[in-house]
């Protein structure tokens, strides 16, 4: 066999594995869920049907899909529902898995950023079904967007890193460069610089949500260049950050989630909460009370203010002065006093506030 | 800079180790005469396999002997398809990625109980700077290198690679050597897949290999199907993934699309032909008939 031959079935071979993940059926939880179980009062005809589209880092990413479903779970049983799920391996699974949930349920709700154009596509495709996005506004009039202050969450635990570091520096890993990304790491930059004006903040990103080797990987990498507490906003990478926290002993920040849970050595300082529970869940709620708003102008977007992000110490890392300071700048925050950067922009012009 | 030198060196040989066991797997596989674009899925069982095992023992040490099992498995289902019924293969070796990829994802959601990723493990914490892997990996590539250059039977298997009927003339049963050649290719390219799933991680994450069996593969073809080269090729793709952690957070100003791009971009040079010429074992992907004149 020729050396020509080989590359050409190698490409070919490359090419046919994309295919590989294509023959998968949906997977819905539970089992049963062809219908959504029946309501408390069997008479009736189950009013509501919904369903989540996942994104590639999938449901078991302990962090931004989980905590979606776990919103939409929420309000399945109090609306005696059970809700659909399929999940996406790839991003090209987008459209078509968002065609097959609307064709089957009232209400879809996709999570991530990623969604946007998928999600107009399918909205015009199915004009008659109601349709939630998290993370990315959609202006179309049957899609709700519910968006989050991630820069305010950031920004406290970016107050957490900079008075917490010893080497004053701190590492900032980041999954797919795109702009809901750089929030979290505007707002982490600016808490750490108002904190702690000397620290240095290394800033890495992945590429992708869905390769904790990687994750790990960058961390240790920012290790090796002095960091000691390191902020993840990738999603399932972050499992190997925390690994690599726990393996070199330096403290890794968690997202979306409590993640304390996830480090076996209690190397969570902290975790940057974003409520995406909520989200999911006000969608659902709207949908129910029949207060669903679709359009730019109705989209929620939920800060420090509505308690969609914040932050939370599973692991009692956080000394009491800490949380205190942290305190106040979160009141700064609510009250006006701070105006958290949420682009790379305005960063450049933000002036570090500092609170004792 | 020598502290970005020593980062860059330990990101290097971590991104390089499970690619170093793949690719001597398929050196002996090659070597002898077979193909083996299977090495992503054994990859995959590999990987799946080590955690499985590891879950419910608890012990990273069986969790790899799990992979090496199924890594012979598969290994044997390749060799059994293509020597003994002389089935193309690559069509086998396909067959074998997508079979792995999806026995996988299905086992993983009747075990689990749910899709995406598996709960965390045990598995080997690093020893100093690397995990056990790694250094098993160097081992290996000595060991590969006395096997086939150094002893009878690494003469058996060039010879079968190069010229079988010649091999087979002289007393060397073919079919044999083959099955024992594909069969180990199986097993290191399980101990890959492990590296991975209980060494740089402790889970095992769907579509985790990610296209490292194709880039091992080709590390075999830019090594010029010699376990030293094709170990200098993994170094070399580990070098380009280190490459790229490392600038960004140096906060070099590449452009991020093309960092991510390199490994591939550079696996594709290797194969085209762009880095010297290569020569294959000659009788590489042609099955063997006994007594055919």
């Amino acid at each position: 066999m020729t050396k020509r031959n080989i590359s050409l079935l190698l490409v070919l071979v490359m090419a046919l594995s994309l295919f590989a993940g294509c023959a998968k059926p949906a997977e819905t939880p539970g089992g049963s869920a062809e219908e959504p179980a029946p309501a408390e009062t069997p008479a009736e005809e189950p009013k509501y049907s919904f369903g989540m589209v996942t994104d590639v880092g999938g449901i078991g990413d302990k962090s931004f899909n989980d905590s979606a479903w776990a919103g939409i779970e929420r309000a399945g049983k109090e609306l005696g529902v059970e809700p659909k799920l399929l999940q996406s391996t790839k991003q090209d699974d987008y459209p078509p898995n968002l065609g097959s949930m609307a064709q089957s349920v009232d209400l879809t709700l996709a999570v991530g950023f990623l969604f946007e154009d998928a999600m107009k596509t399918a909205a015009d495709q199915y004009a008659d079904k109601k349709f939630g996005v998290i993370d990315t506004v959609v202006d179309k009039p049957n899609v709700m967007s519910v968006t989050f202050k991630e820069h305010e969450g950031s920004f406290l635990v970016g107050v957490i890193a900079g008075l917490t570091t010893e080497s004053n520096i701190v590492g900032f890993v980041g999954g797919m460069d795109f702009p809901v990304i750089h929030k979290f790491e505007v707002g982490f930059v600016a808490g750490v610089k108002s904190a702690n004006p000397d620290a240095k903040v290394i800033v890495n990103y992945t590429g992708a949500f869905d390769n904790p080797d990687k994750g790990k990987e960058v961390a240790l990498t920012q290790f090796q260049q002095g960091a000691d507490v390191i902020f993840h906003a990738s999603g399932a990478c972050g499992i190997g950050v925390i690994q690599a926290a726990d393996e070199k002993d330096f403290w890794a920040i968690g997202v979306d989630m409590d993640q304390s849970a996830e480090s076996k050595k209690n190397k969570v300082l902290c975790s940057m909460i974003k409520r995406v529970d909520t989200g999911t869940y006000t969608v659902i709620k709207a949908y129910a009370d029949d207060t669903f708003k679709g359009g730019a102008e109705n989209a929620i977007e939920l800060g420090l203010k509505e308690e969609g992000v914040g932050y939370s110490d599973g692991g009692n890392n956080v000394p009491a002065e800490v949380a205190e300071v942290v305190d106040k700048y979160s009141d700064a925050i609510i009250d006006g006093t701070i105006v958290v950067p949420s682009t790379r922009e305005e960063l450049e012009s933000f002036k570090p506030v500092e609170i004792k | 800079m020598w502290n970005i030198i020593t980062i860059l060196f330990g990101s290097t040989i971590r991104s390089a180790t499970p690619l170093m066991f793949t690719a001597l797997g398929g050196t002996f596989s090659e070597r002898s005469g077979v193909v083996n674009i299977g090495l992503e899925g054994m990859m995959t069982i590999g990987a799946f396999s080590a955690v499985l095992v590891s879950y419910f023992t608890g012990s990273p040490f069986l969790g790899l002997l799990g992979a090496i099992v199924s890594g012979a498995f598969f290994g044997w289902l390749l060799a059994f398809l293509s020597i003994h019924f002389k089935a193309n293969q690559v069509v086998v070796g396909t067959a074998i990625n997508i079979l792995a990829a999806s026995l996988t994802t299905f086992l993983l959601v009747e075990i689990w109980g749910k899709p995406g990723q598996t709960d965390n493990v045990n598995y080997f914490t690093p020893w100093g700077p690397f995990n056990m892997f790694t250094y098993l990996a160097f081992i290996l590539v000595g060991v590969s290198y006395f096997v086939l250059y150094k002893t009878p039977f690494g003469l058996r298997i060039r010879a079968v690679g190069e010229h079988p009927r010649a091999a087979d003339t002289l007393g060397v049963n073919v079919y044999k050597v083959r099955y024992i050649c594909v069969i180990l290719s199986g097993i290191l390219g399980a101990i890959g897949g492990a590296a991975l799933s209980i060494g740089s991680i402790s889970l095992f994450k769907e579509g985790m290999i990610a296209g490292k069996g194709f880039i091992a593969l080709a590390a075999v073809i830019f090594g010029k199907w010699h376990p030293v080269g094709a170990a200098l090729a993994c170094l070399f793709f580990g070098l380009a993934d280190a490459i790229q952690t490392v600038s960004m957070s140096l906060g070099l100003d590449l452009p991020k699309e093309f960092l991510f791009a390199l490994p591939y971009i550079l696996t594709m040079m290797a194969v085209s032909g762009l880095v010297g010429k290569s020569v294959a074992p000659a009788a590489d992907g042609v099955p063997y008939e006994k007594g055919e004149k």
